[in-house]
């Protein structure tokens, strides 16, 4: 027996893409603003020329250094730029917008790059490197971030949970040495996970206070501890750090050798904890149902998906993966602990999730724009521009903002995210 | 396989849901169970598919006592619920959805979706379903979703299937082709209950009835010999009319008028399509049609909520197309929003509050930017008298209300003062018959102190008995339009044009 | 005629207020009391938990006391702790009454800070009564500017709060490090970054240094107490505050009613913004006298705290804040007396929040102290 299907197809209806041209229409003219930032800020005069090394003289495989005339070059970035901003206003740039945006954010940042260099000599693999290396705690913590709003549990305690990660790492490493101070620090996270966990979901707590008090008291905990016990028995303070590892052949390839290739553990961890998260959640039977608890716990309840332990244990994950993050601070770059020490990293991992759209992988590319933008900072001061330092720090928050307020590039969070579920 | 409840009783608080029922369940037949919104219904099915746990009583399948200690074990006795608000992911696919909690799985817990897909077409071509396993659930139709939701249950091999309040999203055609997929099921030898509250499809469809009020089994019947108002006298406890007493329309000058209207939805949809209607004074004018085909975007233009993209609405002749939410409530129109607890009232406010949500910053409830209280709570115990409300106090939650009680504060927070049009949406939606009733009656009121009156409802029923004309709705324009001060309007016509047939 | 009085009677039963519920008191009274006295019987086990002896927890606990309400100086520095906390504490209250969660409080904090004395400098030769009051003006026009990007945007884009205020959070404290640094703002021969010193006259003046010089408390306790007038007013009496509030309760049925979410988001968010930014400004004025890197010393992240226990009441959050302030300054005295670290404090704030956020959890810590809840939050029968 067979049953017509009556309004099938067209039932959804014609679409009017009266949204799309408004973001496509700002996109352009942010593009054309863009151009003429590069002609009038970044114009340079005369035959200078930014040099940019590709390699180190002891490397195994040597290039030439890359150097380009600065001005011309940055006339043809404004040109590019302001063509695909043109672009955007005519017919058909709709479908272009996203395509369009990132190639002409890439344009932007060489053409910054080429005049703040102008007229001297930078290490392309150096900065790559550092990249890497700032983008791992962000990285980290927006992978926990994923965790726990796949489940539709928003953290805000990511950045208590990386301090937490510090400080353990810190006190565990100097007692039990690296490997038993990391394994001490992901447990601690996975306790903050944990308790965040019984709070929003047992205690039904609101998930946002939840996670700002989560961060106070982690705040005061390690504060408390560094003051009252680290400042008189120094020898507590004071972990190992884990060394850089050389992978041999794979590090020697010029330029992204060194920066993905010759890292420490928490780089190389990093980096398979994004890809064993992509495959969970989206290949296994169990992904599903956290994805179907964040998106509809109704639904899942009934079909006899345990919500509530669905929640309890990504948080936890999430908690681990954060406490895994935070022992980088402390295991992975200094060995020493500092009062807030993590300065709102993982509230650049929430929005390195949010730049990401709540994938792995994507958390991980923001994660490392951002840590560019962060190393860049840093060699700024050296190159000795007269944009201020604090200016190019903001524009990682500034980005995130216009990302949230959907200006450019909508992001759609799970449907369930941050509301309590309650069993009827 | 046969099922069967023995003196089932559930609380929540002080209020009892169900009260000592009995009920047989047999494989081979369709028990329709019928009882108004608020009878116990749902609850007794949600103990049956394990949601809830009884507080007395027991549920013996195939003759043996079982506990259902979760919803997953309703599911593993072989008893499977379509819920009326459909349980399912919008971004996952057909196939995702049937298997979740069910998945087929490969080494490293990796989702098997081949097979899942092969799974599911499999079902599809038993019972003649034909829903595509790949398509994702937000593109689809009600109707097809709905499909989706038997899928799920037969592809946990159920026998017993419980379908609540099955076909108040379907047209009169697609609950046609609905009715013949549960014949099907029924000939396949699974057990059905039919949920509903609407007597023309348990006369059609059950084998069995049994009629459900406060939470008690009242009556049973035979669909071969049973009446409607038999039924109907069960249902509510009193003989009950469903003709709506009124006289025949005056219409006047022209209340509203609506031009080439086009509305949006959020995603950039076009829901009304280039729709044209107009509403004279004195007369009732019914807008039928299915959920979702636009019906809410137009009363949300109308009402000033969203702002079309094209053309124009004209009220009392002067066009407010670009007037605020606020001015037109000033000029005169009242909105009985479709949803009360998303839109109609704040369920933390006191009721007094409540009735002078649209209304805090007119001078007869305030000084300069402060708000007389005092005048405030005097009206709003006035508007309680006359409207009926049930309420202890005007201090109360409004949250703690009845249903019928929070509507009926909301009509009358609408309509005690001048008003000059009234747009009702989905009026008595989820209300008992006293209440359905009663609001009726205030509405025929309104038209008859020389009102402009618009309803829209996905109850045809009550769209007929309401209306002096009916406008019908499809995919955002109105696509036939029936006379009714004439004589009976033709039911089965406006169901055709309900699915599109008509042009 | 009969009927008419029996309307009388019904309307007169409608107007009767019913006495308040049990919960209710459980839930203003019982709940944060709770929340106290275990936050500090845990803050003892921290001290026991990190090698501090029980004679010295004692000895804390009796500073504690002492500092914060022992002496007419303890109260003072209790006092004018609180002033930025409950004015702070007073806009974030505000905001979670229109539903609106403003992480961002120390960032506007900041800014209406370094207005305020940004400002003060400028116009040295105004007259008192003059450049104070423009200067806390100042203040809080800039808190509420700066709030209201946040607001904006949710208005405009729905970009949600939270977020966007945690990043005007930390745009922040990197556009006070660079304003610190600029040469019309950096006191003159300083290289870190600290900015000019107010002028006398536009500072708020001390209240007891009649007394004895040393005490502290300001003006700015008259600022925050008609601040509380104020938003008491606006949230219970006026038309914006029932707008407010209805807002927050239900923006959807807000927005059917003809209210105009957009600009009650904006105002909502600039209301709080502006009562931040007058907490940083009375903070240079009357204690700080200058900007320096973070002198805002976490008030904004506090005030969260306060308005949380203050349970989003204006009358709620003086007695949070002043119980905040309390703790601070009674921290000092702990940290001068038995030498336990003023950080402990910190802990103490947030279980109280824990516990006052979660009162699920207090009833389960203590099921005696409660009414059983099973029989009375039943769902509704359906």
């Amino acid at each position: 027996m067979t049953v017509a299907t009556t309004n099938t197809a067209t039932a959804s209806g014609q679409k009017l893409d009266v949204g799309k041209q408004r973001r496509a229409r700002i996109t352009g003219a942010v593009m054309i603003g863009l151009a003429l930032l590069v002609l009038l800020v970044l114009g340079v005069d005369g035959g200078e020329q930014a040099t940019f090394r590709l390699s180190r003289p002891t490397d195994t495989w040597v290039l030439p250094d890359l150097v380009v005339p600065a001005g011309p070059f940055n006339y043809v970035a404004a040109t590019v730029l302001a063509f695909l901003g043109a672009r955007q206003f005519l017919q058909g740039g709709v479908r272009w917008t996203s395509l369009s945006l990132g190639f002409g954010l890439a344009i932007l940042v060489m053409a910054f790059l080429v005049w703040a260099t102008a007229g001297k000599a930078f290490s392309l693999t150096g900065m790559l490197q550092a990249t890497m290396v700032r983008a791992v705690p962000i990285a980290l913590g927006g992978l926990a971030g994923v965790l726990c709003e796949r489940v539709a549990v928003v953290n805000i305690a990511i950045e208590g949970m990386l301090l937490a990660g510090a400080f353990t790492g810190a006190l565990m490493g100097s007692l039990l040495g690296g490997w038993g101070g990391l394994v001490a620090a992901v447990a601690v996270g996975g306790a903050f996970g944990f308790f965040l966990a019984a709070l929003v979901v047992t205690f039904r707590m609101d998930q946002i206070i939840a996670g700002v008090v989560i961060n106070l008291f982690v705040l005061g905990l390690t504060s408390y501890v560094s003051s009252q016990v680290f400042a008189d028995l120094r020898h507590l303070n004071n972990a190992p750090v884990f060394r850089a590892w050389k992978i041999p052949v794979l590090s020697d390839i010029p330029v992204i050798g060194p920066m993905l290739f010759y890292q420490n553990i928490f780089v190389y961890g990093a980096l398979i904890l994004v890809a064993i998260a992509t495959y969970y959640l989206f290949h296994t039977r169990s992904g599903l149902r956290a994805r179907a608890v964040g998106e509809h716990p109704r639904a899942a309840d009934t079909l006899g998906v345990n919500v509530y332990r669905t929640r309890y244990i990504h948080v936890t994950l999430g908690g681990m993966v954060a406490g895994f993050g935070g022992a980088w601070f402390t295991l992975g770059s200094v060995g020493r602990f500092d009062e807030n020490m993590t300065g709102g990293r993982g509230f650049i991992g929430l929005a390195a999730m949010i730049f990401g759209r709540w994938h792995p992988v994507g958390a991980l590319a923001a994660a490392l724009v951002f840590g560019f933008a962060d190393s860049l900072q840093q060699k700024l001061a050296l190159l000795r521009t007269p944009i201020p330092s604090e200016f190019l720090a903001m524009s990682p928050y500034i980005a995130t903002i216009i990302v949230v307020a959907g200006l450019v590039g909508k992001a759609r969070p799970p449907a369930a995210d941050g509301k309590p579920y309650v069993k009827e | 396989m046969d099922v069967e409840l023995r003196g089932i009783t559930k609380r929540f608080g002080p209020v009892v849901a169900n009260d000592g029922v009995n009920l047989t369940i047999r494989g081979g037949e369709v028990l329709g169970l019928l009882g108004e919104n608020g009878a116990g219904k749902s609850t007794m099915m949600n103990i049956l598919s394990g949601l809830y746990r009884p507080d007395e009583g027991e549920i013996l399948v195939n003759g043996k006592a079982v506990v259902f200690e979760g919803p997953g074990d309703g599911i593993s006795a072989g008893i499977g619920m379509v819920h009326q608000h459909f349980m399912l992911v919008p971004v996952f696919t057909v196939a995702e959805n049937v298997v979740l909690g069910v998945e087929p799985t490969g080494r490293l817990d990796y989702l098997d979706l081949k097979t899942a897909r092969e799974q599911v077409r499999e079902i599809n071509d038993e019972y003649g379903l034909e829903v595509d396993p790949d398509a994702l659930i937000e593109n689809l139709p009600v109707g097809i979703q709905q499909r989706v939701e038997i899928l799920k249950v037969l592809f946990r091999s159920a026998d017993v299937l419980i379908l609540d309040e099955p076909t108040a999203v379907l047209t009169p055609q697609e609950v046609d082709e609905f009715f013949e997929i549960v014949k099907s099921l029924r000939d396949a030898g699974k057990a059905i209950v039919f949920i509903t509250h609407k007597l023309h499809e348990i006369l059609e469809i059950s084998d069995r009835i049994s009629v459900l009020r406060g939470g008690r089994i009242t009556g049973e019947g035979d669909p071969k010999t049973v009446t409607t108002e038999e039924l109907a006298e069960m249902m509510v406890g009193r003989p009950v009319s469903f003709e709506v007493d009124k006289t025949p329309s005056q219409p006047g000058e022209s209340m509203l008028e609506v031009r080439d209207l086009v509305v949006l939805r959020d995603n950039d949809e076009i829901a009304v399509d280039h729709l044209s209607l107009n509403v004279r004074s004195g007369e009732v004018v019914g807008i039928a049609g299915v959920q979702g085909n636009g019906q809410s975007a137009l009363v949300e233009a109308i009402t000033g909520l969203t702002r079309p993209v094209h053309g124009e609405i004209l009220f009392q002749g002067a066009d407010i197309t670009r007037s605020s939410v606020r001015a037109r409530h000033r000029m005169g129109m009242a909105h009985i929003p479709e949803d009360r607890h998303k839109s109609g009232m704040i369920s933390n406010f006191t009721v007094a509050e409540n009735m002078v949500l649209n209304s805090y910053y007119a001078p007869a409830f305030s000084n300069g930017p402060q708000i007389d209280w005092r005048r405030v709570n005097q009206t709003a115990a006035k508007f309680c008298v006359d409207f009926d409300v049930r309420t202890p106090s005007v201090f109360l939650r409004a949250g703690n209300l009845s249903g019928g009680n929070q509507q009926k504060m909301v009509v009358a927070r609408e309509l005690e003062r001048e008003t000059r049009l009234v747009i009702a949406a989905q009026p008595t939606r989820g209300l008992d018959v006293g209440s359905i009733e009663y609001i009726h009656e205030r509405l025929i009121a309104s038209r008859d102190e020389g009102d402009g009156v618009l309803i829209v409802s996905s109850e045809l029923d009550e769209i007929m008995g309401l209306s002096d004309r009916i406008l019908v709705m499809f995919e955002g324009r109105i696509v036939a339009e029936f006379d009714a001060s004439k004589g009976p309007v033709d039911r089965n016509a406006v169901g055709l044009a309900m699915a599109g047939a008509a042009a | 005629m009969s009927e008419k009085t029996d309307i009388n009677a019904e309307m007169n039963r409608l107007l009767a207020r019913a006495t308040r519920d049990r919960s209710d008191i459980e839930d203003l009274v019982v709940v944060p009391v709770f929340a106290v006295i275990v936050a500090l019987i845990l803050g003892a086990a921290t001290m026991l938990a990190t090698g501090v002896d029980l004679a010295t927890i004692g000895k804390s606990f009796v500073a504690l006391f002492v500092g914060s309400v022992g002496s007419l100086n303890a109260i003072s520095e209790t006092l004018t702790a609180a002033i930025p906390l409950v004015l702070a504490g007073l806009g974030l209250a505000l905001g979670f009454r229109a539903g609106l969660f403003n992480i961002g409080a120390e960032g506007q904090l900041l800014l209406g800070g370094v207005a305020a004395v940004v400002f003060g400098f400028s116009f040295p030769d105004l007259p008192f009564v003059v450049l104070m009051p423009l200067c806390l003006l100042a203040g809080a026009l800039t808190g509420a500017f700066y709030a209201s990007i946040a607001g904006a945007l949710k208005a405009a884009t729905g970009a949600h709060e939270v977020i966007s205020t945690i990043m005007l959070n930390l745009i922040s404290y990197r556009l006070l490090d660079y304003l610190l640094r600029s040469p019309w703002i950096q006191k003159e021969g300083r290289s870190d970054p600290i900015s000019k010193s107010v002028p006398d006259n536009a500072q708020l003046p001390r209240l007891l240094d009649w007394i004895e010089p040393n005490l502290r408390l300001h003006a700015g306790i008259f600022v925050m107490l008609i601040a509380v007038f104020v938003v008491y007013w606006i949230l219970f009496r006026s038309k914006i505050g029932f707008a407010f509030r209805a807002s927050g309760e239900n923006p959807d049925a807000a927005r059917y009613a003809g209210m105009h979410s957009g600009l009650i988001i904006v105002a909502a968010m600039a209301s709080a913004g502006a009562l931040a930014g007058l907490a940083g400004a009375a903070q240079v004025l009357g204690v700080l006298d200058r900007a320096s890197p973070g002198f805002s010393a976490g008030i904004g992240f506090d005030a969260i705290a306060v308005a949380l226990l203050g349970r989003s009441h204006p009358l709620g959050v003086l007695f949070a804040g002043v119980l905040f302030g309390g703790l601070e300054a009674g921290g000092r005295q702990m940290q001068v007396d038995a030498g336990v670290s003023i950080d402990i404090i910190g802990i103490i704030q947030a279980l109280i929040i824990v516990f006052i956020a979660a009162p699920l959890l207090v009833r389960a810590i203590f099921p005696w102290g409660f009414r059983r809840t099973g029989d009375n939050h039943g769902g509704k029968g359906k």
